[in-house]
């Protein structure tokens, strides 16, 4: 049998529960501080606007193609390589003067009279109303997972589970979130969904640890509520790794192979998958802790939560 | 105790034979077709037309690989591009304008497979290339036009009554009719109430003298704008056709959204035009006794337009003033064909229904040696295409409007006036258009991340769990196929998203396998004896298993409730992904220990 985690004695995680809540507030505040001074870099999805991809047979001059859009009359042009030096994107903020669609053929128009072979890969234009929209959705479906997965779990466990597995994984989010407005990766609607999917995600591993703990507080009564914890996290240690390590291979061959489309989308993923091991681990289980759970939480209502369950 | 009864593991063969069958058709790619509609809808393809085509493709000698009928058109595939596009251009020189031929690509798979409705995964826009329009109707817009035809009708039903007024006015959804006095009024107001249901009327007196106030009840104005949204649905399907794209989508949102999606349109620009011209036509007569006065024409040019005119050019940049009152409009237009003159110019040949065909005699009666001007508004800018002398009554209600620079312009009016008129302005406010190359190019990124992702897993997972590894892949293997056969039984459409979201969903999946795997270890390690470990394993694992995925699945389903457009196709992939996994990793993978190991009584060692 191959094993990596064969582990005689408990890890006693809790003893640096300080250490670790420690630093998870430290990465939370620096999150937090970046979603604040730098703000995520919203995508055409929620701010509205016209994005053009477009492919040259050679290298791109990216002065030529700026200078180009820009003797059109439009302001604030961001224009960048994307994927290969022969691919360009080429970004226009909401509200010019003409309307997107007609946007997008002036501005093919301006690029073609200079390189013919230019080649349209794709485009997308999407108007100030319709990008608020998105953006509404995007924060209602954010707002409604988190409730509906904390209503899961007051019903599966108990309120204190429901309590540390949220904080838990909004950290998570607002830690992902910090990440994509400090290094003003953009943020679009896929993004979000990869975000919204992972939070659903790496709730599994709150409930894993969490359904040992209560194991444990049946089985274990003469231990300590710590020592009990200790155990619960050292026992699921090996499967939480594993799983994450498989989800994330898979994740990572999203990133490396899947171009530039599912790059962020891969980014979002990877950073939720690690912070997701992290957090439930060692955030969720000390805010358990904190949060003062005790063997009469579960011991009498356990025959009713059982029932309640099916 | 690792036993099933025969029609469990009868259940997870035939399941896994089924998600073969409908995951087959994905792999066996497309092939060039040419898809033969009539231009109306109310015609319908029919074995007939099938005939025609099948012996337009004899005549010319081009092998085709198959026709079939159904009720989208007549298809017929080719071996190659280049015999599909020659058939295209035969077919349509042919079939002629009542006929759209479109280029399309069909499922390569066995027609068994296509017999049980075996079908190929629906692709996005972004995996086939091709435009995807969100467009809004104007409302404001829409019911003031509704109210300038009120405008018109009062101002035609008081006359045609004999009864005097002094003025019929708009102002944006309101009709102020003047009168000069009370007893006028209220002789006026039952006629217009019985005329027009629609209608509330107020009376109210201005400094001009008395009014009538006239606007669109609540309940009106919601009919209005319902039928100006189906006016402009059925406009745009009528133009879509022309524009010959196989595979449309052409759907209401919401109250006031039309969404419309051109698979494989690989000119964008053609598309944008034909679909966001707002073009309509429009007949009035010209102020000829304004006309006739060049220094009253100065002075219209300068800014004072003379009261009931209106100022327009004429394709040489001559002014021209235009009675306000509409004679006619584009919506009485049935045919419009391009064709030429007498004189051998560009002309448009246009046919007016029975109620146009009236009121164009009549007004062509009356008004012979007058000018007669005929508009093209066009986008919020009105051109006056020509503005010939009416020599006779026209009756019969075939009209020729000539003036046309080039037999494209004659053709591109023809085609616009032909596919009707849209009730109230639309704009896009959503586009995403993918081109050709890049949509194959995400197919195969796609498809490569989920084929390394999953070898990589494969690998480790039969390193480290050995026999029972083995399972849990062939049990993941299972759920793609699952996966895929669902997907392609619902005709989901699958995205770019979507396509990760299968890397992912398998991802996910896996954990199911490892949570039972560890169970078992652990059990093993208590010195449980392989048997009673391998059913603990797999019995106490599925709660957690409910669990873990209970919790992504309110995630997928909100995704779906509150996403749009290519994150739907994740939401979707996200949550059948779920479900399939659910069956695949405990009953699939338990069916194949149970086999392998369920037998043997003295079993005193698993390779896991």
């Amino acid at each position: 049998m191959i094993e990596f985690f064969h582990l005689k004695k408990d890890i006693p995680f809790m003893r640096y529960g300080r250490v670790t809540t420690t630093i998870s507030l430290i990465t939370f505040i620096v999150a937090v501080w970046a979603l604040a001074a730098k703000g995520l870099n919203l995508g055409v999805d929620f701010t509205g606007g016209t994005v053009l991809e477009v492919s040259y047979p050679q290298a791109a001059q990216i002065d030529r193609v700026r200078s180009a859009v820009e003797h059109l009359g439009y302001k604030e042009v961001a224009v960048q390589n994307f994927g290969s030096a022969r691919d360009v994107l080429i970004r226009l903020p909401a509200k010019q003067r003409a309307s997107g669609a007609q946007l997008s053929e002036q501005v093919m128009g301006a690029l073609k009279a200079e390189t013919p072979q230019v080649e349209l890969k794709r485009v997308e234009f999407i108007g100030p109303q319709v990008g608020k929209e998105l953006y509404d959705n995007g924060a209602l479906a954010l707002l409604v997972v988190s409730i509906g997965i904390m209503a899961y779990l007051a019903l599966r466990f108990q309120w204190k589970f429901a309590l540390a597995g949220i904080i838990a994984n909004m950290h998570d989010v607002v830690i992902i979130l910090g990440c994509f407005a400090l290094f003003q990766w953009e943020f679009s609607l896929t993004v979000l969904a990869g975000v919204l999917a992972v939070l659903g995600y790496s709730v599994n591993e709150s409930v894993v640890v969490f359904d040992r703990i209560r194991e444990n507080l049946r089985k274990m009564r003469k231990t300590e509520i710590p020592a009990i914890i200790d155990n619960a996290i050292t026992a699921t240690m090996s499967r939480t790794v594993i799983t994450h390590a498989m989800t994330q291979m898979m994740v990572l061959a999203m990133l490396f192979l899947g171009g530039e489309a599912l790059h962020y989308f891969a980014v979002a993923l990877t950073i939720g998958i690690l912070f997701g091991i992290y957090s439930s681990v060692l955030v969720a289980s000390p805010i358990v802790l904190f949060l003062g759970v005790s063997r009469e939480d579960f011991i009498k209502p356990a025959k009713q939560e059982a029932e309640a369950m099916v | 105790m690792n036993r099933y009864p025969l029609w469990k593991y009868v259940l997870v063969a035939v399941s896994v034979v089924i998600g073969l069958l409908y995951t087959l058709p994905n792999l066996f790619g497309e092939v060039p077709a040419v898809q033969v509609s009539p231009v109306r809808t109310t015609e319908k393809p029919d074995a007939a037309l099938m005939q025609r085509v099948e012996g337009l493709l004899k005549q010319s000698g081009i092998a085709n690989t198959g026709l079939m009928l159904d009720e989208h058109g007549v298809k017929a595939r080719f071996a190659d591009a280049d015999s599909q596009i020659r058939a295209k251009d035969i077919v349509q020189t042919a079939l002629g304008a009542d006929y759209t031929v479109a280029l399309n690509l069909l499922p390569a798979s066995p027609a068994w497979l296509t017999a049980i409705g075996a079908l190929p995964m629906y692709l996005g826009l972004d995996l086939r290339g091709g435009v995807h329009f969100l467009l809004q109707v104007d409302m404001v817009k829409a019911l003031e036009k509704a109210a300038e035809r009120y405008q018109g009708d009062i101002r035609t039903l008081l006359r045609e009554k004999k009864i005097r007024y002094s003025g019929v006015s708009r102002e944006g959804n309101i009709v102020t009719i003047r009168f000069a006095d009370a007893a006028t009024r209220d002789q006026a107001r039952p006629v217009i109430e019985a005329a027009y249901s629609d209608l509330q009327l107020a009376d109210a007196a201005t400094a001009n003298g008395v009014v009538l106030v006239a606007s669109l009840k609540e309940t009106a104005k919601i009919k209005t704008q319902e039928y100006a949204l189906q006016q402009n649905l059925t406009t745009l399907r009528n133009r879509v056709n022309e524009l010959g794209v196989a595979e449309p989508v052409i759907q209401q949102q919401g109250l006031d959204r039309v969404v419309v999606q051109l698979p494989g349109v690989q000119d964008t620009a053609k598309a944008k035009e034909i679909l966001g011209r707002t073009a309509t036509l429009e007949v009035r007569l010209v102020d000829d006794e304004a006309m006739q006065d060049p220094a009253r024409l100065q002075a219209a040019a300068a800014g004072q337009v003379p009261f009931g005119d209106e100022l327009y050019y004429e394709r040489d940049r001559r002014p021209i003033l235009v009675r306000k009152t509409v004679i006619l409009t584009g919506d009485y237009i049935t045919d419009a064909q391009p064709g030429f003159d007498n004189n051998s110019q560009a002309a448009v040949h246009i046919n007016l229904d029975g109620r146009g065909a009236r009121i164009f005699r009549d007004v062509t009666r009356e008004n012979v040696g007058k000018r007669m001007a005929i508009l093209l508004i066009e986008k919020g800018k009105t051109e006056v295409v020509t503005a010939p002398v009416i020599r006779e009554e026209i009756g019969g209600g075939r009209v020729q409007i000539t003036g046309m620079d080039t037999v494209q312009e004659s053709k591109d009016v023809a085609l616009l006036l032909r596919a009707g008129a849209l009730a109230a302005p639309m704009d896009i406010v959503e586009e995403r258009t993918v081109g050709p190359s890049m949509g194959a190019d995400n197919i195969a990124k796609g498809f490569h991340s989920n084929l390394w992702g999953f070898m990589a897993v494969a690998v480790f997972m039969v390193f480290y769990y050995r026999v029972f590894g083995i399972f849990s892949m062939l049990a993941l293997t299972a759920n793609g196929l699952y996966l895929m056969a669902l997907l392609s039984m619902l005709q989901a459409t699958l995205t770019l998203p979507g396509l990760a979201g299968i890397a992912l969903t398998l991802g996910m999946a896996i954990d199911a396998n490892v949570l039972i795997n560890e169970r078992i270890r652990e059990e093993l390690r208590q010195g449980n004896s392989p048997q009673a470990a391998i059913a603990a394993g797999y019995d106490r694992a599925f709660d957690t298993i409910l669990d873990s995925n209970i919790t992504s699945l309110i995630a997928g389903l909100a995704l779906f409730w509150l996403g749009s457009g290519p994150v739907r196709g994740f939401a979707v992939v996200l949550c059948i992904g779920i479900l399939t996994s659910m069956f695949s990793a405990v009953t699939v993978s338990r069916a194949l220990a149970n086999l392998t190991y369920g037998r043997q009584a003295r079993l005193t060692k698993v390779a896991i």
